[in-house]
């Protein structure tokens, strides 16, 4: 499936492994939590880049000391209207500062876009054939949100009306 | 009361127009209706048994004159002449057209009015006191801090997809006017210790079908943590709260589960990150919102009113009006207006667009151009001149909103019912139309006295039923329509959970049943005893004999 990025479709450059697949092969490789924990040590003697795929029912409070060497995590929303990789991809970019890729997989839609990007995801897992430009407009029909998420550059309103600089 | 400034003109105009282009969406048949339906939810819009229905928020119930003039223009262009107003203060048009919505969003937003939140998964309308800002016992405007949360959960990017729907009140008097203690969060004002304004925070009341009372999860909150405190709650709910069912998904579950000590723990611990990540609003802004809800300038007035005193002997009506419907005001010479919406015989909560247009004048004549709808969907006049309370009852009544029953049998809270609802297994309205006729004897309803009387025609209770002194409970039995009568509920400060008593009633014989309970109460109460007390006083026991025989009640 493509991936949108800074608003651009690309194609994606890692691979997903399986519990019992081998990974020798592949470069970047993005493994489930249960693997992470089993097999870090093997994993981080890879030197290649490793992300790893957390269900929304796994707190990411999981990888906190482990963010140094993973360069993407993967949040998953089985169906849309299950919120939980919101608070999961806030929590790693706003309190334990993960700098890497927060990508969101599954059922993700152009209406709650605007929302994930707020919350920091910066990679989407989307379907074949979306309408990118429609998706970017999303974006830029709202933009002068009411209170402070993981977007730090996007000031709240209340900043701006206080002529705060930034939020936090 | 507050009014808008660019920002919030250009988050609400800019919605429309999201709106605009969902509909479109959904009309050219880009999306089906599965994918429409979390995205018209997000904006109020339902889609019940006959038509979609169309909730407008109406924050903390605070409506300006030009506000209500363009509801009833909603209800006069768009729908059927009428609308509904809600328990949670908001405001229902139930015929309208699809295609129709962006334009009805539109001209609300000209009048800066919205849609946002008053349904799907997320935070909805925040409600509060309707007596706030005019009630002499209050230690802090509800409105400011209503307002400051509606700003902070509107469009909130982490908390629009929770496991289920979440309710926040807030109020600022002892006396509890708005059933705080049967929200998801609960906000109670109080000075600390040290004298300092701050909250009581209670999560996981609620009603539906697991009616429970809030519990306390912060005995003292300061009020400069307030947000990062509601945060470090809805992150943990939306975590943890349950999906798997969503008869089960509501926070008062996960503390039911939980237990309060245990998510206490996990609050407290996730609010002493929050508070340090910047999510708190400097004192500037919270004094610029206080800024809006300072008080009008009242007119020196002595405290009372000969013609008013006269004419409430001269007119029984209106005395009975003022007895029922008129509370008093923290200025003297003024009084707090309640408008009935439950007139004898019609549809709890309704108006026409002729009432609103009427209220709305009204309210420029004798109540500085300001509306507040209550819970119990009735509306207020806040600052009324006791001196003009005569005048005002007269155009109340000559468009039947001077009915002075607020607080009696009669004012009854019912949801829409089988009359509308796609969720519910019987009618409401009926039935609360049938009782209003019973007792439409004034004399017999002040004898009677202090009543509340909530009616839902479902399980989901959003007519508050557990809540009701009495409470009625709209079952399918076979086909048929039957109510199961609950006793005991209340919503105030002293809030409980009514229990149920007996088997059903067929439809045919609810309000007799009714008349019995009312009838035991007036056998049996202790001088000077409302019927709340007398239940409190005697449990249910007298009232299940009277209804059911010795016999039927031993061997049940």
């Amino acid at each position: 499936m493509p991936l949108l990025k800074t608003g651009k479709l690309i194609a994606d450059s890692w691979t997903h492994i399986e519990d019992d697949q081998e990974f020798t092969e592949a470069s970047a490789i993005i493994v489930t939590l249960e693997r992470w924990l089993n097999e870090s040590e093997s994993l981080r003697k890879r030197n290649e880049p490793i992300g790893v795929s957390l269900r929304n029912d796994q707190s990411p409070s999981q990888i906190i000391d482990d963010l140094e060497a993973i360069s993407l995590v993967q949040l998953d929303f089985p169906a849309y209207t299950d919120g939980r990789a919101y608070s999961a991809a806030r929590l790693l970019r706003q309190r334990y500062g993960f700098k890497g890729e927060i990508r969101a997989a599954g059922n993700v839609l152009r209406d709650q876009y605007p929302l994930m990007l707020r919350c920091g995801f910066d990679a989407f897992v989307v379907n074949e054939g979306i309408d990118v430009a429609g998706w970017q407009a999303s974006i830029e029909a709202i933009d002068t949100p009411y209170q402070t998420a993981a977007d730090n550059d996007i000031r709240p309103v209340w900043a701006k009306r206080h002529g705060i600089a930034q939020a936090s | 009361m507050y009014v808008y400034d660019k920002f919030d003109n250009s988050l609400v105009s800019d919605r429309v127009e999201q709106f605009r282009e969902q509909v479109g969406r959904r009309l050219s048949g880009e999306l089906t209706e599965d994918e429409f339906k979390p995205i018209r939810l997000m904006n109020g819009l339902y889609l019940q048994l006959h038509a979609y229905m169309l909730r407008v928020a109406i924050p903390y119930g605070l409506l300006s004159s030009p506000q209500m003039r363009k509801l009833a223009e909603v209800a006069r262009t768009y729908d059927r002449g009428y609308a509904h107003f809600t328990t949670r203060q908001n405001i229902q048009f139930n015929w309208p057209r699809l295609e129709d919505t962006p334009d009805i969003l539109e001209e609300l937003s000209s009048v800066e009015m919205h849609a946002i939140q008053t349904s799907g998964n997320c935070i909805r309308n925040i409600t509060a006191d309707q007596f706030a800002g005019v009630d002499a016992e209050e230690l802090d405007d509800s409105r400011v801090w209503a307002e400051l949360i509606r700003q902070w959960s509107s469009l909130h990017p982490e908390f629009t997809f929770l496991p289920r729907k979440f309710k926040i009140a807030v109020t600022g008097s002892p006396h509890d006017r708005t059933a705080v203690k049967f929200h998801d969060i609960g906000l109670i004002l109080k000075h600390g210790e040290d004298g300092n304004l701050g909250f009581e925070v209670l999560i996981g009341g609620g009603l539906g079908r697991t009616p429970m009372i809030g519990r306390t999860v912060r005995e003292f909150l300061p009020q400069e943590y307030l947000l990062s405190y509601l945060e470090a709650i809805l992150r943990v709910y939306n975590q943890l709260g349950r999906r798997d069912n969503k008869y089960k998904a509501r926070i008062k579950i996960l503390v039911h589960e939980t237990g309060i000590d245990a998510l206490r723990k996990m609050v407290e611990k996730e609010w002493s990150h929050v508070k340090k990540e910047g999510v708190d609003l400097p004192s500037a802004e919270v004094d610029r919102v206080r800024g809006h809800f300072t008080d009008p300038t009242y007119d020196v007035l002595p405290d009372h009113d000969h013609s008013y005193q006269v004419k409430q002997f001269e007119d029984p009506m209106f005395g009975r009006w003022v007895r029922a419907n008129l509370a008093p005001h923290k200025m003297p010479g003024y009084v707090i207006a309640n408008v009935s919406l439950k007139p004898i015989g019609g549809a709890p909560g309704d108006a026409t667009a002729a009432q609103m247009e009427a209220v709305a004048d009204l309210a420029d004549e004798y109540s500085l151009g300001e509306i507040r709808v209550a819970h119990e969907q009735n509306l207020v006049l806040a600052d009324v001149k006791i001196s003009d309370a005569y005048a005002l009852w007269k155009k109340l009544d000559e468009v039947q909103l001077g009915t002075p029953n607020l607080g009696l049998i009669s004012d009854i809270i019912a949801c829409p019912g089988l009359d509308y609802c796609a969720l519910a297994n019987a009618r409401s309205i009926p039935v609360a139309q049938r009782l209003q006729r019973r007792f439409a004897d004034f004399a017999r309803q002040f004898d009677i006295g202090e009543l509340t009387l909530n009616i839902s025609g479902c399980i989901n209770a959003c007519g508050h039923h557990h809540a009701g002194h009495i409470g009625i409970l709209g079952v399918d039995r076979r086909g048929e329509e039957y109510y199961q009568l609950t006793l005991g509920g209340s919503a105030d400060e002293n809030a409980s959970i009514g229990k149920i008593v007996g088997p059903a009633f067929s439809n045919a014989e609810i309000v007799d049943a009714v008349e019995t309970v009312i009838d035991t109460y007036l056998s049996i109460r202790a001088e000077g005893e409302a019927f709340i007390d007398t239940y409190r006083r005697t449990g249910e026991e007298p009232f299940k004999i009277a209804l059911f025989g010795e016999k039927q009640n031993a061997a049940a």
